[in-house]
């Protein structure tokens, strides 16, 4: 399999599509969640400085400062309208054809401004993937699904390699791989999901985005995803946002607790190793939400 | 108002009688209207086919046009004309159409946008008659009628109906298949060609055939535009090239029995392809609608 993520559970054969110019400070370990800090010593791949957004007059987010470091899964929780969807899709510019989105304040990506008028959108979703709410495969065949994006990359060699490596690593080849020219719209919603989360890995990003990737399905196929997870940020750098505390608690090692500042306005109020949050968070807003007085 | 009484039979209390009344008053209205379309169109249709039924002949279909006495063979000129004329002008509008539609939801801000929509919704209702004198005025003037001028006024006529319809069916691919697409990185003529388009096409291929259907009847422009044709068979667009609508015209005109026998024959030609087409691509929409709930 080949990824640019660095790390040794890979054996890299070929090289792949483009490389984030690398700020390795340490070679990155797959991570105990209980234990010393996960991100002690890691790379940061996304920087956020004092980000703010707006759409139109309204402000969604305010002032958001964290990093969110490589081969970790990060997620961000809190209660509705907090803006924890919008600081996602702001990671990988997919706001931008929100018409009146206006985001304030910096989001470095490995050190660079994702939002550097020099920074191409559509080679930062080429790096950054994301996986939605709800699935939403392509009105194509299980194959054309995950090969469709790498054939528009122009990383056509070995095509039938790379669908089924995409498939096996979103754990859905067993299922699919004796009706691959079948329709992806006759797939179960778990089925559905895991293949766009293969038809996102396919074309090897750095980075994957999961917007409730959950959320929709029942708890065999929410369960199934959330071992994916797992295995799939030995690779990627993942991030995940989630209205469940429990998934957070299960699949990530760093969690940010988002909830409504002052006026209304979603903010960061805290950020930290999962475990720590959950057992002793800092904020009396954090322990209100973690311990399910609100949201 | 009054509450009923639990007790009473399940008969209309209160003013429920009357409330009933304007209810089927209205409802029968509704239904006599519907009535009245279908049978409009119904005799129309009858009345083209008994009294046109009768011009049908090989030699009718592929005849020369009748000479100005009215006695002559055909239409076959006609019908490969505006077979020629309409083709070109599919030509022309459909890539226009499609693009414009593409461009209004794929790429327009709203801002730029909406009022090319008010545009396009405007031309759709402009006198056909008006686009007649404006190709006049811009290709025939000192040149004479040419098929290249009727292809043109017939584009115009087209190109609204085409875009319209496009807009609908761009308009009814989920928005979260693009974002799919754009979180893929991929660009976003590529997003189209390989998602958007593909759930569009068949309702795009339909509203062409309608535009197109639509633009075989069209008379008035080609009044102005395509009148003066000779009568053999002509496919050079720089020349007058025979078409239906107007050899119809003629021939009601001369008002000699065999020439009106052979305008309505000719009505029943144009009726019969108008109908056809529209019917086709009823079917194909149909067959669209049910795959997709598959």
């Amino acid at each position: 399999m080949t990824t640019f993520s660095s790390g040794a559970t890979l054996d890299s054969d070929e090289p792949g599509g483009p490389r984030p110019r690398l700020r390795i400070t340490s070679e990155p370990v797959p991570t105990a969640r209980r234990g010393p800090d996960p991100a002690v010593g890691r790379q940061v791949v996304f920087e956020a400085r004092n980000v703010s957004v707006n759409y139109g007059e309204k402000r969604a987010l305010d002032s958001i400062n964290m990093q969110i470091y490589r081969n970790l899964a990060t997620a961000l929780i809190g209660p509705s309208g907090c803006g924890k969807s919008t600081f996602l899709r702001s990671l990988n510019r997919m706001n931008d054809s929100i018409s009146g989105f206006k985001l304030g304040g910096q989001v470095l990506y490995h050190g660079h401004d994702l939002y550097d008028p020099r920074a191409n959108r559509v080679e930062v979703r080429r790096r950054i993937g994301m996986v939605f709410q709800k699935p939403n495969p392509f009105p194509k065949s299980i194959y054309d699904n995950v090969a469709w994006a790498p054939r528009n990359l122009g990383m056509k060699d070995n095509m039938d390699d790379r669908v089924e490596r995409a498939l096996k690593s979103a754990a859905l080849w067993d299922e699919v791989k004796n009706r691959l020219k079948s329709s992806a719209l006759g797939l179960s919603g778990g089925q559905q999901q895991r293949l766009c989360i293969a038809r996102a890995i396919a074309i090897e990003p750095d980075v994957v985005l999961l917007d409730e990737p959950a959320s929709a399905l029942d708890p065999i196929a929410t369960a199934s995803i959330e071992e994916l997870i797992d295995d799939l940020k030995m690779r990627y750098t993942i991030v995940i946002v989630t209205h469940n505390m429990q998934q957070a608690a299960r699949v990530a090692d760093r969690t940010a607790f988002f909830s409504l500042g002052h006026d209304e306005v979603g903010t960061l109020i805290e950020y930290g190793e999962t475990s720590r949050l959950f057992a002793s968070p800092a904020d009396p807003r954090t322990r209100a939400y973690v311990t399910g007085q609100f949201g | 108002m009054s509450v009923p009484d639990p007790s009473h039979a399940l008969t209309p209390s209160g003013n429920l009688r009357r409330r009933m009344a304007v209810s089927n008053v209205m409802q029968g209205l509704a239904t006599a209207a519907a009535v009245l379309a279908v049978a409009v169109l119904g005799i129309l249709v009858a009345f083209v086919v008994v009294h046109g039924i009768g011009a049908l002949s090989w030699g009718f279909l592929t005849g020369s046009l009748p000479p100005p006495t009215g006695d002559g063979s055909g239409i076959g000129p006609a019908i490969l004309g505006t077979g020629e004329i309409v083709l070109f002008a599919t030509l022309i509008a459909a890539p226009v159409g499609v693009l414009t539609a593409l461009f209004l939801t794929e790429y327009a801000p709203p801002r730029i946008g909406s009022p090319i929509r008010l545009v396009i919704d405007v031309m759709a209702g402009v006198p056909t008659i008006v686009v007649g004198v404006f190709v006049y005025e811009l290709l025939v003037i000192g040149v004479g009628s040419t098929g290249y001028a009727a292809a043109v006024a017939l584009s115009i006529v087209m190109m609204p109906l085409i875009t319209r319809a496009a807009l609908e069916s761009l308009n009814r691919v989920p928005g979260v298949l693009r974002e799919a697409a754009d979180a893929l990185g991929v660009s976003r003529w590529r997003t189209i060609l390989g998602v958007v388009l593909p759930s569009a096409t068949r309702g795009i291929v339909t509203a062409t055939i309608l535009a197109a259907a639509r633009a075989a009847g069209e008379t008035a422009p080609l009044l102005i535009v395509d009148s003066v044709f000779g009568p053999n068979v002509q496919l050079n667009v720089a020349h007058g090239i025979p078409n239906i609508p107007l050899t119809i015209f003629s021939l009601a005109e001369y008002g000699t029995p065999i020439a009106k026998q052979q305008a309505w024959g000719a009505g029943f030609v144009l009726l019969f392809l108008i109908l056809a087409a529209n019917i086709g691509a009823r079917t194909l929409v149909g067959r669209g609608q049910r795959r997709a709930f598959v």
